[in-house]
């Protein structure tokens, strides 16, 4: 199981903002990304999610993105947004999830600590609860890569120990994760990868917008 | 999976804000405005019957249109179900069924009884629950056509309206046909057959068309 991401570079609203990104990743291994603001860390982990179309290479067990319903496929993804139905119940939303994805929520509702929380509405849960719900669903999917945009946002101390955990023993599984964060997780053996923001001056390659200076 | 995926639509159409009711009140609300507007004349309204009852269905379909996509790509839904094991055509075509289950059914059965608020004569009632029930599904699933097209604008109601009604005009034109020539004692036959072969290939097109304009919506 590995992932070998070769010169990507990804366009956004006209403007370049991965240029020649190059990494890999072994079964077993964390990558955190680093980078401020504005970098193209959550393009990254979009552009690997599939979402966007990008140039280069990359390939996730023998797969190409370029086919891209296989690799999505292996993805399980936590992003900015929690994904979640204010109108269903806690247990609702993750039962849904399961039923799509095809794993089981028990597992998940014990580490996240839904169990308490199970037949509360979404609507009236806070931002950490919603944040715990979102991040159950990795639990849930059991997809061999991981990639997390700040998973620990809302997340009180206890519960950020938590999500490491859960990040170690799905590397530890035979895993991949690649995690946006800012924040120091406490893992050790990972791989870091820092990302500079492109140079607005970088030409693209649209040719609507040559000449446009 | 494909169960529970229309099990979950439905009941977020049903809870409160999921607004499964508001195409359904429009329909009543307009039909019954009409006798008050136009006059008690049976004659008159009889002739008007047919085109009210299907301008009023399509008028009904439209106003939920929106809510077909909008709140999964603002709460980051349809993200995670794109990565999910069920192909984005498959989703929107379940979709586009709850969306008809929720909207387009509840009008087909609300029609024959608003039907005789305008006197519509007695040979057309069959027809107008058959043409409703043949035609409005192709209305659902325009919808989704239009409404993964502007699923990244905001309050993008209207615009959407624009993009959809003109594709609407075929089925109101062939829908209202069938009703009215079987008030007047008629052949429906051509309208009826025309009104389900625009159905058919709706269902078989927009599914396709919808899903490849969601993922350059993701972009």
């Amino acid at each position: 199981m590995s992932l070998t991401v070769n010169n990507l570079s990804c366009e956004r609203g006209g403007r370049l903002i991965l240029r020649d990104v190059s990494f890999s990743l072994q079964a077993g291994e964390i990558m955190v990304l680093r980078g401020p603001n504005g970098a193209g860390k959550s393009t990254l982990i979009r552009a690997l999610c599939g979402f966007l179309r990008c140039d280069g290479e990359a390939t996730l067990n023998a797969m190409p993105l370029r086919d891209r319903d296989a690799w999505q496929d292996q993805i399980a993804y936590a992003g900015h947004l929690d994904a979640i139905k204010p109108q269903l119940t806690v247990g609702e939303n993750l039962s849904f999830w399961s039923a799509l994805y095809g794993g089981s929520v028990d597992h998940a509702a014990e580490v996240f600590r839904l169990t308490e929380i199970w037949d509360r509405p979404a609507n009236v849960c806070s931002a950490g609860q919603k944040r715990r719900l979102g991040l159950a669903r990795l639990l849930v999917a059991e997809r061999p890569l991981w990639l997390l945009d700040e998973p620990t946002v809302s997340l009180d101390a206890d519960m950020t120990a938590t999500v490491a955990g859960v990040i170690r023993d799905h590397a530890a599984a035979g895993g991949m994760v690649l995690a946006a964060t800012h924040i120091d997780l406490g893992l050790t053996d990972t791989k870091q990868l820092d990302l500079l923001p492109v140079s607005a001056d970088t030409p693209t390659n649209d040719p609507f917008l040559e000449g446009w200076t | 999976m494909t169960r529970a995926v229309l099990m979950r639509e439905l009941r977020l159409a049903l809870r409160s804000g999921g607004g499964a009711g508001l195409g359904l009140v429009f329909f009543l609300i307009v039909i019954l405005l009409i006798p008050f507007g136009v006059g008690p004349d049976e004659t008159l309204l009889a002739l008007i019957a047919p085109g009210t009852l299907w301008i009023a269905a399509l008028l009904a379909c439209l106003l939920s249109l929106d809510r077909i996509f909008q709140a999964d790509y603002e709460d980051g839904t349809l993200d995670i179900l794109t990565l999910s094991p069920m192909p984005l055509e498959g989703l929107v075509a379940i979709k586009g069924l709850a969306h008809w289950l929720t909207t387009g059914l509840p009008l087909v059965i609300a029609a024959p009884v608003l039907g005789l608020t305008l006197s519509l004569p007695a040979p057309a009632y069959g027809w107008l629950i058959a043409s409703l029930l043949v035609g409005t599904p192709a209305l659902s699933f325009l919808g989704t056509i239009g409404a993964a097209l502007t699923v990244g604008v905001r309050r993008g109601g209207l615009l959407l309206s624009l993009l959809v009604l003109p594709l609407y005009i075929p089925t109101l034109i062939f829908g209202a046909s069938v009703v009215t020539s079987a008030a007047e004692g008629q052949s429906v036959t051509t309208a009826f057959q025309l009104l389900g072969g625009i159905t058919l290939f709706t269902l078989a097109l927009a599914p396709f068309t919808a899903a490849a304009t969601l993922r350059m919506q993701m972009r």
